[in-house]
């Protein structure tokens, strides 16, 4: 059943689609690929309030209007500095719009690790056995709208044994002078004892509409650690739709750390892990700043598929002004899943009399020998705390900040980066609204 | 230094204190002592600044400046410093962090640069020593996990690092043993100075063994009923409160 309500984007894409695939020549297999996926994006058509997992984010006044499909002036400059962390000394890759900026973008000189535009490794071995191979297995509409219709992106391979000297920091730019969609595809893959760490930037450059569909696939082989990081500090007219979808390898581990910072004014984050093996581990942490009216939405899914895996989640929300942050966690224990040890927490602080935060920690359990835990919690500064501290003689602001880095601490001291959490501290800090 | 005159403060519009006078000079220490819902922890708090409570009437000036026109923090910064009853548990605030932060707001307030880091630890160190603080428990967080008696040398070591012109301890010594209220004493005793004054809250003679006042007032139904000094604090020791209730009972029934 088509639940389709009308929307330009839609019909304008439905458009767009015969056009494109004729003018870019694309070959077998991507033809099919990008055929079945569009197929798969026009029976379903964009998600609705109607759809469960997308019941508090409601796309339709983002997808109600015309975008330029492809960027008007692709090689125009911009400015990345918004995105600088201090401190951090890592491999800067540029995309811009979606588009890898390889002419904006810092060589990577050590061995052992190939980056490129995905659009130049149609014909790459690995790259064709991993790409949309796992986010397409997902009931999600805007991947199959991105498997059939992105354009540019980034793949990133590190081979076996290799363990990166820097972090790579991958800056997403939105820059246009007309509003645009954009849809960037990303494939992450790392070979058995391997190790890295990838820090994303989202910024925007001009204060024009964007929106940017964002699919990005991670596979990691036996034994790779991977250190993910989200830093979303875009504009507030740009718009985020990201989609990352990881499997794991025996004894690989994951962690993701997603921060959102007042800014953009919709976020929406779908954060799958598959723990396809024995003895994997995967830690999700999430730190969440809201203002004005900003929308953030987390979904995650970690899935247990094997036994003697572990997996700890940890997000953080705090909303102020009229905004929203939701928080959706599915832990799914499949049946082969013994012996797993999942861990879930989701604390949420509400500052302004308006804002809201939505949250559903849900545990779908079928084995029978796990430990599985789960708490989720909802409160407001601590009076007690606030009047002692300022018996102290530190002030309202401070004092506020001082608490709220505190609430943040379970989380921010997991980073495996120093300099990301004084970044991310600091950005805290600016955020915050002192009446 | 303190001049208290005539307070009354109310908490749900229940009247707690009926007209306080208080007169403190510098290096004076000065023991509040009384029975259960005199008002004693009322006045701390109300010297602080506690938002529950509500002043109806009367004035306090810390070194002529008129404190109850003062936000908590600005009191603090002007050199008022309470030691409360019950510090509370700020788990991912360091101790470390938050001395700093509250140092260097005070230096602030008066004009001064922020402290070099090098010379804040120096002193951090110093401090420690001087109250005898566990530096494992300055580099925790704030009050977290901590035992009473830690949480009751915390707030002594903060008051050694603000160094304020006016310390009111709200009755440091409850919980305490006699090891860590000896410390506590100590350490109040090594910062006693000319310029400083301290206003000590108890129940207990105890506390006065060591930290000896040079005056002690008995605080009931919201006002001070009697002064005297150390000898008063032995008498109380001995025959309790009843007598001096009594007295203030018969005097009110006379008056209606």
């Amino acid at each position: 059943m088509i639940t389709q309500v009308s929307s330009s984007l839609y019909h304008q894409l439905v458009t767009f689609f015969e056009e494109r695939l004729t003018l870019k020549g694309y070959q077998e297999p991507q033809v099919s690929l990008r055929k079945e996926a569009f197929a798969r994006f026009k029976d379903w058509g964009f998600p609705t309030l109607k759809a469960e997992d997308w019941k508090y984010t409601n796309l339709q006044p983002l997808i109600n209007q015309h975008y330029l499909l492809n960027d008007a002036i692709p090689g125009k400059n911009v400015d990345t500095s918004q995105a600088i962390i201090k401190g951090l000394d890592a491999y800067r890759l540029i995309l811009v719009n979606g588009r890898y900026r390889k002419d904006l973008s810092d060589v990577i000189t050590e061995p052992g690790i190939f980056v490129s535009a995905i659009e130049d490794v149609a014909n790459n071995e690995l790259f064709a056995a991993h790409f949309a191979k796992y986010a397409d297995k997902t009931d999600n509409p805007l991947v199959a709208l991105n498997t059939a219709l992105h354009e540019g992106g980034l793949y990133i391979h590190i081979g076996q044994n290799i363990a990166l000297k820097k972090s790579i920091q991958i800056i997403h730019v939105a820059s246009s002078s007309e509003a645009i969609f954009n849809q960037t595809r990303n494939l992450f893959v790392l070979d058995p004892n391997a190790e890295a760490e990838i820090i994303e930037s989202f910024i925007a450059n001009g204060s024009t509409i964007s929106l940017n569909n964002t699919v990005s696939e991670l596979v990691l082989n036996e034994n790779a650690h991977l250190q993910h990081y989200y830093l979303q500090t875009s504009g507030e007219k740009s718009r985020y739709l990201n989609h990352t979808e990881v499997k794991q390898a025996k004894h690989s581990l994951y962690n993701n750390y997603n921060c959102s910072f007042p800014g953009s004014s919709f976020v929406r984050n779908n954060i799958n892990v598959r723990l396809d093996d024995t003895s994997v581990e995967s830690h999700l942490y999430g730190v969440t700043l809201t203002a004005k009216d900003q929308l953030v939405d987390n979904h995650t899914i970690v899935d247990h598929r094997m036994p003697h895996c572990e997996s700890y989640e940890w997000y953080k929300n705090i909303a102020q002004d009229t905004s929203t942050a939701v928080f959706n966690g599915k832990i799914f224990v499949q049946p082969d899943a013994q012996k797993t040890n999942a861990f879930q927490q989701n604390n949420n602080m509400l500052i302004g009399d308006k804002a809201s935060i939505l949250t559903k920690p849900q545990l779908e359990i079928f084995a029978d020998d796990v430990k599985c835990s789960h708490g989720c919690t909802m409160g407001q500064f601590d009076d007690e705390a606030l009047f002692y501290l300022k018996a102290r003689g530190i002030g309202e602001a401070s004092a506020r900040v001082l608490l709220v880095h505190a609430f943040a601490f379970d989380v921010t001291e997991k980073f495996s980066n120093d300099n990301v959490r004084a970044y991310v501290d600091h950005l805290i800090e600016q955020g915050l609204i002192i009446e | 230094m303190l001049s208290i005159k005539n307070l009354q403060a109310s908490v749900d519009d229940k009247e707690i204190l009926k007209g306080l006078n208080l007169e403190v000079k510098a290096g004076e220490v000065h023991a509040i002592m009384g029975p259960n819902g005199s008002g004693k922890s009322t006045l701390a708090s109300v010297l602080a600044g506690k938002e529950a409570y509500e002043v109806t009437g009367g004035e306090v000036r810390l070194d002529n400046k008129d404190l109850l026109e003062l936000s908590p923090e600005d009191r603090a910064r002007e050199g008022l410093f309470l030691a409360f009853q019950y510090p509370v548990e700020i788990p991912g605030v360091s101790n470390i962090n938050f001395l700093k932060t509250a140092v260097n707001e005070i230096r602030a307030y008066k004009g001064l640069a922020p402290m070099e880091a090098k010379e804040f630890l120096k002193l951090v160190k110093e401090k420690q020593k001087l109250v005898e603080f566990d530096a494992k428990l300055a580099n925790r967080s704030l009050n977290e996990g901590f035992s009473g008696g830690e949480k009751k040398r915390n707030e002594i070591f903060q008051l050694a690092m603000l160094e304020p012109k006016l310390a009111i301890l709200d009755e440091t010594d409850s919980g305490l043993d006699i090891d860590a209220l000896r410390i506590v004493a100590n350490g109040v005793n090594h910062l006693r100075s000319e310029n400083n004054a301290f206003i000590v809250i108890t129940h207990y003679q105890r506390l006065l063994d060591y930290i000896v006042p040079d005056f002690v007032h008995v605080l009931y139904k919201g006002k001070i009923v009697k002064s005297g000094t150390k000898e008063l604090a032995l008498e109380l020791e001995e025959k309790g409160y009843d007598w001096l209730k009594e007295s203030v009972d018969a005097e009110e029934n006379a008056a209606i």
